[in-house]
């Protein structure tokens, strides 16, 4: 019982390895290695997995969709962008390095992360950078995903193939969060290995957490967008419509979301001598406005995971302070103070995907 | 033992908003017919097709294919039927092969029999020396035909086809449809074709359906078309003929001693008219010879699609009346 048990899992094993090679072929569609494979397993097996070595359309709808995302030039820009970004803001942090490093600092433990958050000489921040282009990454993945093949004809075809329909969308979304993960995470590696090389000290194993969390945290925001940007390549049928009107809400929400914020501040601003309780309520309140942003949620999460002295994302009185002691927050508690926004950023994400399955599942495909 | 009908309409309907597409569509294809679906555009025809694959929902009535419902079990309809989309659209950036070889991967094909089956049909469709170039490169009928293939290569035992025809030279044409015919026949596949070709489609189809704005006004072989919707002689004579010595009477007498002619009309440039019950030109060419009519040219006229629907659509702007099949 326990050999077949350990065949069938060699089985799967070699089903799961021959998939990962597929996503690097140059097509999408070449020869996938287990026809040989399978002659090597025993013949009972093989026989068994005859259905089963057949990927479902699921998987060949992400692969092919992976293969176009890498030989695509907009990914190749993108990632291009990205790269440029996290170099610059690398050289500057490691420029800086030596001052945002004081030996009284409570946090002084943490000081590989400083290299995430630490900017200068007005290049912006790791995070900042992330939190600003992210987004431009999400759009440009998924905006024409549907309008495209739609406008191609492709999309008529495909669905005339013996698959349910949201597989496709499903697919879609997989695959271009795959690849949003993969470029994320090996950004952040990077960041981390040539960190570790130019600063000569090895991140302590919480850091090494937190800045996997930080990732986990960037690929929700990017996948926020990118569900976003899904939305809208379903409601509209032109390609070039729905990138604008990506950038629109974009552009709304790091330009003119935060002067809008403004204004009402401005304007419902108690006086100097206001009750505290009432100074204390109206800035929650502006912070909260914010807060309707998933630029500021995901800046909030991050700086909160990787400067471990932040101890409240909202004001603080001086009772509350009292008392405390002036160390950094062990990582459950920064978790803990930052589990709201995490929750919303994907709340948004599902509810960008919930609407875009909707509508896609219900209308009617027509060719062209 | 009664023949299953392999699509089955019944009383199909489409409304979008104030618009009604498809309206009350009853329609029964048997197994092995090649069907055409005839309108002008407009008429309901996609709208009708996309309900057969459930790519869209009937407002009302219910499709059969295969004896499956298709609104609600679209993907085990879809397994059984290959539908070719008007205009259809290709991966631009894939080779013909990458394309066809991802539909089979749809299609759940093992990889080693999806490559014979690909390698086969491309060569049946003869496009195997174009098989490696990307589908960019592909001029329309190279495009068109990739489409038969694609559809195809899951071995369907319904094809659909939407316009297939649209926008191919007449060679193309002919050289498509000759393919569709073969196939089928080979395979024993059962064909939907859409078209407003009308000429086209004559040649092709084994039964036709005359489909106008949402609705089936007839249905059946193209002579039973022509006799149902145009002229109540099977037959008609076109004859031009001068005569030295003759009066109208006399012609007329003489050709109505003719068996089978049933209605005689001379218009004024001495084109006479002869509706006859059967084929009669020969003796009518005789009678005519007889009669001391010098006779210029005699043909056999006889009707096509086009004349069907050129009629029907005079006949309804005449009395507005609308014929029923």
């Amino acid at each position: 019982m326990t050999s077949i048990n350990g065949i069938l899992k060699k089985g799967k094993k070699m089903k799961l390895l021959s998939q990962a090679r597929t996503y690097f072929s140059p097509s999408g569609t070449i020869a996938l290695p287990w026809v040989q494979e399978k002659t090597t397993t025993k013949r009972t097996v093989a026989k068994r997995e005859t259905k089963q070595s057949i990927p479902s359309p699921f998987w060949v709808i992400v692969q092919k969709e992976i293969a176009d995302h890498i030989h695509s030039w907009r990914l190749i820009i993108l990632v291009a962008i990205l790269t440029l970004a996290c170099a610059g803001s690398l050289i500057t942090a490691l420029m800086h390095f030596k001052d945002a490093v004081k030996p009284t600092d409570p946090d002084d433990a943490f000081f590989f992360l400083k290299l995430f958050t630490a900017s200068g000489n007005g290049l912006p921040s790791f995070i900042v950078f992330i939190s600003f282009l992210g987004p431009l990454l999400g759009i440009g993945l998924g905006f024409d995903a549907i309008n495209s093949e739609q406008n191609r004809g492709t999309l008529a075809r495909t669905l005339a193939q013996p698959i349910y329909r949201d597989e496709w969308i499903n697919a879609k979304f997989l695959a271009s969060l795959l690849v949003v993960a993969v470029l994320i995470a090996s950004l952040t590696v990077l960041f981390l290995g040539v960190g570790i090389l130019k600063i000569g000290i090895p991140p302590t194993v919480e850091e090494v957490m937190r800045i996997g969390i930080f990732t986990f945290v960037s690929i929700c925001y990017i996948g926020f967008w990118l569900n976003l940007s899904l939305l809208f390549s379903v409601k509209f049928r032109q390609a070039a419509t729905s990138a604008l009107a990506c950038i629109a809400v974009w552009l709304f929400f790091t330009v003119f979301y935060g002067i809008i914020v403004n204004l009402i501040a401005n304007a419902l601003a108690p006086s100097e001598f206001a009750h505290p309780q009432q100074i204390i309520r109206y800035q929650e309140f502006i912070l909260n406005l914010l807060r309707v942003m998933p630029s500021q949620l995901y800046s909030d999460a991050t700086t909160t995971l990787l400067m471990p002295n932040v101890r409240s994302l909202g004001p603080l009185t001086q009772e509350q302070i009292i008392g405390t002691i002036p160390s950094p927050l062990p990582l459950g508690q920064s978790l803990l103070l930052v589990w709201a926004q995490v929750t919303c950023l994907i709340a948004a994400t599902v509810v960008c995907f919930g609407l875009a399955y909707y509508s896609f599942m219900r209308r009617e495909v027509r060719s062209r | 033992m009664t023949v299953q009908a392999v699509i089955k309409l019944n009383n199909l309907s489409k409304r979008y908003g104030d618009f009604q597409a498809v309206d009350g569509l009853n329609l029964e294809i048997q197994k092995g017919e090649v069907f055409g679906l005839l309108g002008p555009n407009g008429a309901g025809k996609s709208t009708t097709i996309l309900m057969m694959l459930g790519l869209t929902e009937p407002t009302s009535g219910t499709v059969q294919v295969c004896g499956l419902n298709a609104t609600s079990d679209p993907k085990a309809v879809k397994e059984k039927v290959g539908y070719l989309p008007e205009d259809v659209g290709f991966y631009d950036e894939l080779s013909g092969w990458d394309n066809l070889m991802f539909t089979a991967r749809l299609n759940r094909i093992p990889e080693t029999e999806a490559r014979i089956r690909i390698k086969e049909l491309l060569i049946r469709i003869g496009l195997e020396h174009a098989a490696d170039k990307k589908v960019r490169t592909y001029s329309r009928g190279m495009r068109q035909r990739l489409g038969l293939a694609d559809v195809l290569v899951k071995n369907p035992e319904v094809i659909i086809l939407d316009e297939p025809t649209l926008g191919i030279d007449p060679k193309g044409v002919k050289e498509l449809l000759d393919l569709i015919i073969n196939l089928s026949r080979e395979k024993g596949l059962t064909v939907l074709l859409s078209s407003h070709h009308l000429h086209q489609v004559q040649q092709v189809c084994t039964r036709v359906g005359l489909f106008v704005q949402g609705k089936l006004i007839a249905s059946g072989s193209v002579e039973e078309l022509a006799a149902k919707l145009i002229s109540k002689h099977p037959v008609q004579i076109e004859a031009k003929i001068s005569r030295p010595a003759l009066s109208t009477v006399d012609l007329e007498t003489a050709l109505h001693q003719v068996e089978g002619v049933d209605e005689v009309q001379l218009l004024s440039d001495g084109l006479l008219i002869i509706g006859c019950s059967k084929d009669t030109s020969a003796s009518v060419a005789r009678a005519l010879v007889e009669a001391g009519a010098s006779l210029h040219h005699l043909s056999k006229k006889t009707y096509g699609l086009d004349d069907i629907y050129q009629r029907y659509f005079e006949e309804r702007k005449k009395d507005e009346t609308t014929l029923t099949s």
